[in-house]
């Protein structure tokens, strides 16, 4: 019997729909071979970097703190696999810059994780620890945002005084093509998800809760859907197919409609967003005490011999993904972390997995490079498509010019980057890359202002 | 691997696989059926007269492009074939065709290359040719060939009045509507193209076909079109119950003298008209309006070129002045 489902909301405004292209929509997950040495990045969230607190050739144990958060903003870094710490050196990141990381060879005794982790597999329903007690754990689990924002969770669940959150959003939206991680997950450990959900709900003290998955995973919908049947407060959302309905502010309008004002956070219209994975990964931190040491990553492409969701260790190069998927066809012209409509190229196969790594894709050569950019014809398709309701050809002449002014009169710094306008423009512009130069420049010249 | 080169860009790193091209050559087929019903009334002329002007502007635009502008040569990209099957659909079949070559050279020369060519001319280039055309030739521009009777005949082709003409003069010369009515054709022939006119403008039924085919494929959108249309049937509807005698029916208006014609192809240009959806509808209906004050008030029986012109005219200012919706800026969130 076909499930219906009813009751599907979108976002209003702008929004494409690019192939989907999800091959791997049917894999489970599988977990990868533990490799023999991680480069684990200090910085792999949004904020100041870790401060590194281990040695040269210190012993760590799985899941032992390596560096510590150097600020509210900041995110602990856990080791991810048993062994000694070969050095602290730049490793090149997924930002393509050689940055501090911490690197561990495996030791002898490669499964010693550290005591205090509950590695049972029994789904534990009650919820012991108070708002603050779950707040602090998420902080020292050092769980970051991992829809790819990489914002550190336990910031955005101490809300600032005099603002009060109603109503929790689980994102398990999933709107980049190619990418699966979520959908699998919701698959195969919503139980766990939905109690991850209720702790977020007692950090945030909100009685609501609502999971928005787009209707492309029927499947996903149809299980979280009946697994909410006896959780009062929780309910799932149906959202139609459109990008970007992941991003925070098009899901918030989609599921609820409110609108988060320009330059507010979500949580100044009572709504905090946390991604499926993220939700998973305090169910762990706070349940079991698990911090996040791995992560789901769709390893994809159209060649790819043998397309996977892996259960990956942080730090893990991607070449080991690569490898384990079938390894790297011929004609691939562009590796990407992420999606690819947001996620970044990569200009080597030895970077290492981060907590924001969602997906790794690999590109066909005709696919990798730019068509021709030609002259703007005024279609306003670009327009048309902006899920905030910019001007992207506008903003891109004005930054091409330096009227600097008038880019920032014209709402650049509501520009999410969701690349829906260059993915349309039928002549090839590079709108994004000028839009995120001009966003950068008014940055800029604001700060300036206020000193 | 080591040997293999990846390329590093900014996202997003697919594309929609639009093209200018596909854009253009959907406007083309868009203007099939009517180009189709057209041959199908005039004959001869009408082929003639469309294949010298599609030809005559594809090979000025090479020209200017290439030794003028020095820039790639941009005739691929089919704009230049569309502005000649513009030029063709707002002449009449029977026009000369030294006429047709220089319609051809104007809306191309002066319309567009001048201007720097394809995405920079502010006025759309087939009306330039066309308006150019109507005050330098007046004769020829208004010879209308008598629809299927001079389906051979080309430069001798037997002429009559177009519908809107014939109700004009009428009109002007004190003759109650409804006696002038038995002189132009049924609404259904109006429908279907049997009537005298411009080789684009006779066949609403054609026009309509090919404006569902362009929003079906998203080249347009509604927005200017049905403001346009919507203007000139309200306008021309609280005329005619002003004064049944005096004014003709809305339906009239709108299926004779180029408004539809004008509303799907040619207020829809995409660089002469505004960017966002609101200044669409202002734009439509500002042609709109234009149009039917021309027509009734004015001295020529057809506005249409004249009233996208003139709104061309407002378009730059437009464009600075009517933004989107923003999101999140609306007043208590």
């Amino acid at each position: 019997m076909a499930l219906v489902i009813n009751n599907v909301k979108t976002f209003p405004m702008g929004g494409v729909h690019p192939a989907e292209h999800k091959l791997t929509a049917g894999k489970p997950i599988e977990t990868l071979a533990v490799p023999s040495q991680v480069s684990i990045p200090i910085s792999q969230h949004i904020g100041a970097p870790a401060k590194p607190i281990v040695e040269q050739r210190e012993k760590v144990k799985i899941g032992q703190v390596i560096a510590t958060s150097s600020g509210f903003v900041s995110s602990n870094i856990h080791a991810t696999i048993a062994g000694t710490v070969a050095k602290i050196d730049k490793v090149m990141d997924s930002t393509g810059y050689k940055r501090d990381a911490i690197i561990i060879k495996a030791g002898n005794d490669e499964q010693e994780w550290d005591e205090s982790i509950n590695l049972s597999i029994d789904l534990v329903k009650e919820i012991k620890l108070d708002r603050e007690g779950i707040i602090k754990k998420v902080a020292e689990a050092g769980i970051v945002g991992l829809g790819g924002a990489t914002f550190p969770s336990h910031v955005k669940l101490s809300v600032p005084k005099g603002k009060k959150a109603d109503c929790l959003i689980i994102n398990g939206v999933e709107c980049e093509p190619y990418l699966t991680a979520d959908h699998r997950l919701m698959l195969e450990k919503g139980p766990e998800i939905i109690v991850g959900a209720r702790i977020l709900m007692k950090a945030l003290d909100v009685e609501k809760a609502i999971i928005g998955i787009e209707n492309n995973k029927p499947d996903a919908i149809e299980i979280m859907a009946e697994l909410v049947t006896d959780e009062p407060g929780i309910s799932v959302q149906p959202l139609k197919v459109q990008y970007p309905q992941g991003g925070e502010k098009q899901l918030i309008k989609a599921a609820l409609n409110r609108e988060v004002p320009s330059g507010g956070l979500p949580i100044d219209v009572g709504v905090v967003v946390h991604n499926v994975g993220t939700a998973f990964a305090v169910y762990e931190a706070v349940q079991k005490n698990k911090p996040l040491i791995e992560r789901v990553v769709t390893i994809t492409g159209k060649d790819v011999k043998n397309p996977s969701n892996f259960l990956v260790r942080i730090g893990t190069p991607v070449n080991d993904l690569v490898e384990a998927a079938g390894g790297i066809p011929e004609n691939t012209g562009k590796v990407i972390s992420g999606g690819p409509m947001m996620g970044k190229a990569l200009n080597s196969l030895d970077i290492p997995v981060a907590k924001g790594t969602s997906g790794i894709l690999l590109i066909p050569n005709e696919e990798a490079k730019r068509g021709k950019v030609r002259v703007c014809i005024r279609c306003s398709k670009c327009i048309d498509v902006c899920p905030m309701g910019l001007e992207p050809y506008l903003l891109m002449t004005l930054t091409q010019k330096e009227f600097f002014d008038r880019v920032e009169e014209d709402k650049v710094l509501d520009c999410i980057e969701c690349g829906s306008c260059s993915f349309t423009c039928p002549s090839n512009r590079p709108l994004l890359d000028y839009i995120r130069l001009g966003k950068k420049t008014v940055a800029s010249l604001i700060r300036e202002r206020n000193n | 691997m080591s040997t293999q080169f990846l390329t590093v860009s900014p996202s997003p790193h697919i594309h929609s696989e639009e093209t200018v091209k596909k854009l253009m050559y959907g406007v083309i087929i868009a203007m099939l059926p009517a180009l189709a019903i057209s041959f199908f009334v005039f004959g001869i002329g009408a082929i003639y007269v469309t294949l010298l002007s599609v030809l005559s502007c594809v090979i000025v635009e090479y020209m200017l492009t290439r030794y003028v502008l020095k820039k790639e040569s941009t005739i691929m990209d089919g704009s230049a074939i569309i502005t000649g099957i513009l030029i063709a659909f707002n002449v009449p079949s029977s026009l000369p065709w030294w006429a047709v070559v220089l319609g051809s050279i104007v809306a191309i020369g002066v319309g567009k290359s001048a201007f720097g060519g394809l995405g920079n001319n502010p006025f759309n280039p087939a009306l330039v040719g066309r308006v150019f055309l109507l005050v330098s030739f007046p004769v020829q521009m208004t010879s209308w060939p008598v629809p299927f009777i001079s389906r051979f005949q080309f430069m001798d082709a037997t002429t009559g009045a177009t519908p809107l003409a014939v109700i004009k003069e009428g009109i002007d010369a004190g003759i109650p509507v409804s006696e002038l009515m038995k002189e132009i054709p049924s609404y259904l022939n109006l429908f279907l193209g049997g009537l005298g006119g411009s080789i684009g403008e006779i066949s609403a039924i054609g026009l309509f076909i090919g404006f569902l085919y362009m929003l079906w494929k998203k080249i347009i959108t509604w927005h200017t079109p049905i403001a346009m249309l919507g203007t000139v049937f309200v306008f021309t509807g609280i005329l005619w119950l002003m004064n049944p005698d005096k004014y003709i029916d809305p339906v009239f208006h709108l299926i004779t003298g180029g408004v539809l014609l004008g509303a799907f192809f040619m207020a829809t240009d995409y660089v002469t008209s505004p960017m966002t959806t609101k200044g669409m509808l202002i734009y439509g209906v500002g042609i709109g309006f234009i149009t039917v004050v021309i027509r009734v008030f004015g001295s020529y029986p057809e506005g249409v070129s004249f009233a996208i012109l003139i709104m061309n005219g407002f378009v730059p200012i437009m464009n600075k002045y009517i933004k989107p919706k923003r999101f999140g800026n609306k007043k208590n969130g």
